[in-house]
């Protein structure tokens, strides 16, 4: 191939947040067509670069060159202009406004004499747009209408129409699955031949080998390195991105699963699963494989009486229980980590303590009234157990890492001493340092005989930590392997099965 | 760690500006107390601090009333009528040699906390949003006090009963020493009870309150009720203050409440807001109507800068939080 000329050059970018270097002279070279990929733990400086490149941020030094010219002082529609675009980790439209009106928007056009919207003209194209892009969205649908990867392409459409030369992708596959991941994948490769260069940002290692050609490594605001795809494994990676050996990641276990803790007998929900069987034993790890919308986060909400269920039943320790609501899972023992730590997870204005305690508030009450200094005690002890990072228990939740966040969370879980916990995606978005941490947690809580039902995207996460697996494809279950049986393979087909 | 100093500093400012936020109040306070003091010599005066503070406790009650509903992100706009029914329903049994003084109260108070519980039973179970929940009871509340009263004031009341909101103990109002109660027993009730968490928790996030084991129904309904037994002292002592049951008493008062409790920074979205700041809020707004008053400025005038204050308060708050985050 022949070398492409460098479409954007950072030399020497710094940016101090009082006092704090949390960029130091970072470098990135974004030839051409290439897919360039941001690799980093969370709070290595990811961000910060993404804001300063689209304009949200201002360096306090160095320079960013695009397409020869200086873009150090231009603002977020200069930049855009341009021809920068960023399609963001969270979806940002206008949910009641159609695709064509998202794709559109702030550059509507009008006509006749009283200056009326021409949304039909802007609907076809639209339409060709997303053709273009090999994807079947209707131009009138309404953007809250459609699933996550929809909206993703209705971005990159976006970005697209706006004649986009530097596309960049934070975490975009974070809530796809895996078909449109490959979906994702051939469009991004179709870009990149028509000269678009993407800057790529993803905890996925498997996807870095497979999309990237370029990887640039930055560490604790530093910049480590700028490599060559092909002359990198995945743990030359990782030994760059945190700058030591991670331990292996999944520790082996040694627990032998006991009794029987909680079991479902044909448990159904309308739209959602039918006639699911399954019991999960203690200190047992069940994993819950399956595609996006195979009905694994269903059937979790559900045990945990967020949902309600049409048929079937659910027992604990073999005596069958009736859940209206989460209150009476907590009460019974039935612990819920969601895969949505924002919406379902945490109390953001609250502090790390007041969140970590607000499932077992009783505990530490007597006839209503807070004991605050033993409310205090129990959340420095999670703290510390779960090794939190938090400036003190009374900083609020907002300002954590996710992987501090998740652990947050999981605290709360825990403080009310389930006998069963379900953990739903518990790495997503989560750098691989926490990840360990996590996974050693899981060890820790399988060793006292908590049950574990765990869902997880990421096949390797799951065959590493279940003791079986169950498969689930499009609200049925396929296949409920032990762990000999469990390959990646194995488990792919039963996911795809009906 | 990067992480972690990265966000020691922005807590760090977070903390510093929030400080401001709220000693900004205090600042504010103090600053227009001591203007006042230097250009009208009647306003520093025993005499005149009593006024204002009498003034401002039937609004402090009922600011109290709707904090509480506020931080689980609710409102509550039937506080005002609420006041008139309660007021009237008192009045009517405090005729003089008629039935002793706890009767009136406890029928005013029975009278609040049913109004409530029933704003907070339609809330919870219809999920219809609760500014218009308590735009509807607001009318009906309205009306009920005109179909009690069969719309004329409700006077000729005891002495006793007079006593409650007009008269003195040791030289101090009773309206006072009830505000100072009542003060006392919300923040107790919100920052040092289970109850309280969960209010905050039901503002910030009601699904992961939910998520989390909390009644979200119950907090509810706890909110409601207690906004309609604290406008309901709030009838029963503006009733004896002024010695009639008036079906059309507490007219906007639920603006002036909710007012305080914004300037007091209470955020409207819910899930932060603390009683000390509702205080000062509801101080704030007498001081300054007050001393308008001694300017000799025209009660006309006096909306326009109340209106300007509530608003400049909230620019003052989220640019705060802007900066914070």
């Amino acid at each position: 191939m022949i070398p492409q000329p460098c479409m954007l050059e950072v030399t020497d970018l710094t940016k101090t947040f009082s006092g704090v270097k949390a960029l130091d002279a970072v470098q990135l070279q974004v030839r051409k067509g290439e897919v360039h990929a941001l690799m980093g733990e969370n709070g290595a400086g990811k961000s910060t670069l993404m804001k300063i490149l689209i304009g949200l941020l201002k360096p306090d030094s160095g320079d960013i060159l695009f397409e020869g010219s200086s873009l150090k002082a231009a603002n977020v529609h200069e930049v855009l202009q341009k021809g920068i675009a960023m399609i963001h980790q969270e979806m940002l439209n206008v949910p009641e406004l159609t695709v064509a009106q998202n794709i559109f928007l702030g550059r509507e056009t009008t006509g006749g004499l009283f200056r009326w919207l021409n949304d039909s003209s802007r609907s076809k194209q639209a339409a060709a747009l997303l053709a273009h892009l090999g994807v079947s969205i209707p131009p009138d649908a309404k953007v809250k209408h459609l699933s996550v990867a929809e909206m993703q392409m209705v971005e990159i459409a976006k970005a697209i129409s706006n004649d986009v030369k530097v596309l960049i992708m934070d975490e975009p596959t974070s809530a796809l699955a895996d078909a449109e991941v490959t979906t994702l994948f051939s469009i991004i490769r179709e870009l990149t031949q028509k000269g678009v260069s993407v800057i790529y940002i993803s905890h996925k290692m498997d996807e870095i080998f497979t999309i990237a050609d370029t990887v640039t490594v930055l560490r604790d605001g530093q910049y480590i390195g700028r490599y060559p795809a092909t002359d990198l494994t995945e743990n030359t990676l990782i030994k760059l991105m945190v700058g030591r050996e991670l331990d292996r990641l999944f520790p082996e276990s040694t627990t032998q699963p006991g009794a029987e803790v909680l079991s479902v007998k044909h448990l159904s929900r309308k739209g959602a699963f039918s006639d699911i069987s399954f019991a999960v034993h203690a200190g047992e790890v069940l994993g819950l494989a399956g595609l996006m919308g195979a009905g694994r986060t269903e059937v979790a909400r559900a045990i945990y009486g967020l949902d309600s269920i049409h048929t079937g039943e659910i027992y604990l320790k073999g005596q069958p229980i009736t859940l209206k609501s989460p209150q009476d899972a907590i009460r019974q023992g039935i612990g819920y980590v969601s895969e949505d730590r924002k919406q379902l997870g945490l109390i953001p204005a609250l502090s790390v303590k007041y969140n970590i305690t607000l499932g077992s508030l009783s505990t530490y009450a007597d006839g209503g009234f807070i004991r605050s200094q033993r409310e205090s005690t129990a959340a420095v002890e999670v703290m510390a157990n779960l090794r939190i990072k938090a400036t003190s228990p009374d900083q609020p939740v907002v300002y954590l890492s996710g992987g501090n966040q998740q652990k947050v969370v999981i605290g709360k879980v825990l403080q009310a001493n389930p006998v069963v916990v379900i953990l739903d995606e518990p790495t997503r978005g989560i750098d691989i340092g926490a990840k360990s941490e996590i996974y050693k947690l899981i060890h820790q809580l399988k060793a006292s005989g908590i049950a574990i039902i765990l869902i997880s995207s990421e096949l390797p996460e799951l065959l590493g930590l279940s003791d079986r697996v169950l498969v689930l494809a499009k609200g049925t279950q396929t296949a409920l392997l032990s762990k000999e049986e469990a390959t990646q393979e194995t488990i792919m087909r039963y996911a795809m099965q009906p | 760690m990067m992480n972690t100093s990265f966000t020691q500093v922005t807590q760090s400012t977070k903390t510093r500006f929030g400080q401001l936020g709220q000693y900004g109040l205090l600042i504010a306070f103090i600053g227009i107390c001591l203007t006042l003091s230097l250009t009208t010599p009647r306003f520093f005066t025993v005499q005149n601090l009593m006024i204002i503070v009498t003034q401002v406790s039937i609004n402090a009650l009922l600011a109290f009333g709707v904090t509480f509903i506020i931080i689980t992100g609710g409102i509550d706009l039937s506080i005002g009528s609420m006041v008139a029914v309660t007021g009237v329903a008192a009045a009517s049994f405090a005729h003089p040699d008629t039935y002793p003084v706890v009767v009136p109260v406890l029928i005013g108070l029975s009278a609040g906390l049913l109004f409530g519980a029933f704003n907070g039973f339609v809330i919870t179970r219809s999920h219809v949003p609760p500014f218009i929940v308590t735009l509807g009871t607001m009318t009906i509340g309205r009306g009920l006090a005109l179909i009690l009263s069969k719309g004329r004031p409700v006077s000729n009341l005891s002495d006793s009963f007079n006593f409650i909101g007009g008269g003195k103990i040791l030289g101090v109002p009773t309206l006072i020493i009830i505000l100072i109660v009542a003060f006392i027993g919300c923040s107790v009730l919100l920052k040092k009870t289970v109850i309280g968490r969960y209010m905050y928790a039901v503002g910030g996030n009601e699904q992961a309150a939910r998520a989390s084991g909390i009644p979200i129904s119950k907090v509810k309904m706890i909110v409601y009720t207690l906004g309609g037994l604290l406008a309901a002292l709030a009838g029963i002592l503006l009733t004896s203050r002024i010695t009639t049951g008036q079906p059309n008493a507490g007219q906007g008062f639920e603006l002036d409440a909710i007012a305080a409790a914004i300037i007091g920074g209470t955020s409207t979205s819910g899930g932060t807001g603390t009683m000390t700041g509702t205080l000062l809020g509801a101080l704030l707004i007498g001081v300054i109507s007050n001393g308008l008053d001694l300017l000799n400025v025209t009660s006309y005038y006096q909306e326009v800068v109340m209106g300007a204050i509530i608003i400049g308060a909230v620019v003052l708050d989220s640019m705060n939080q802007k900066r914070a985050a």
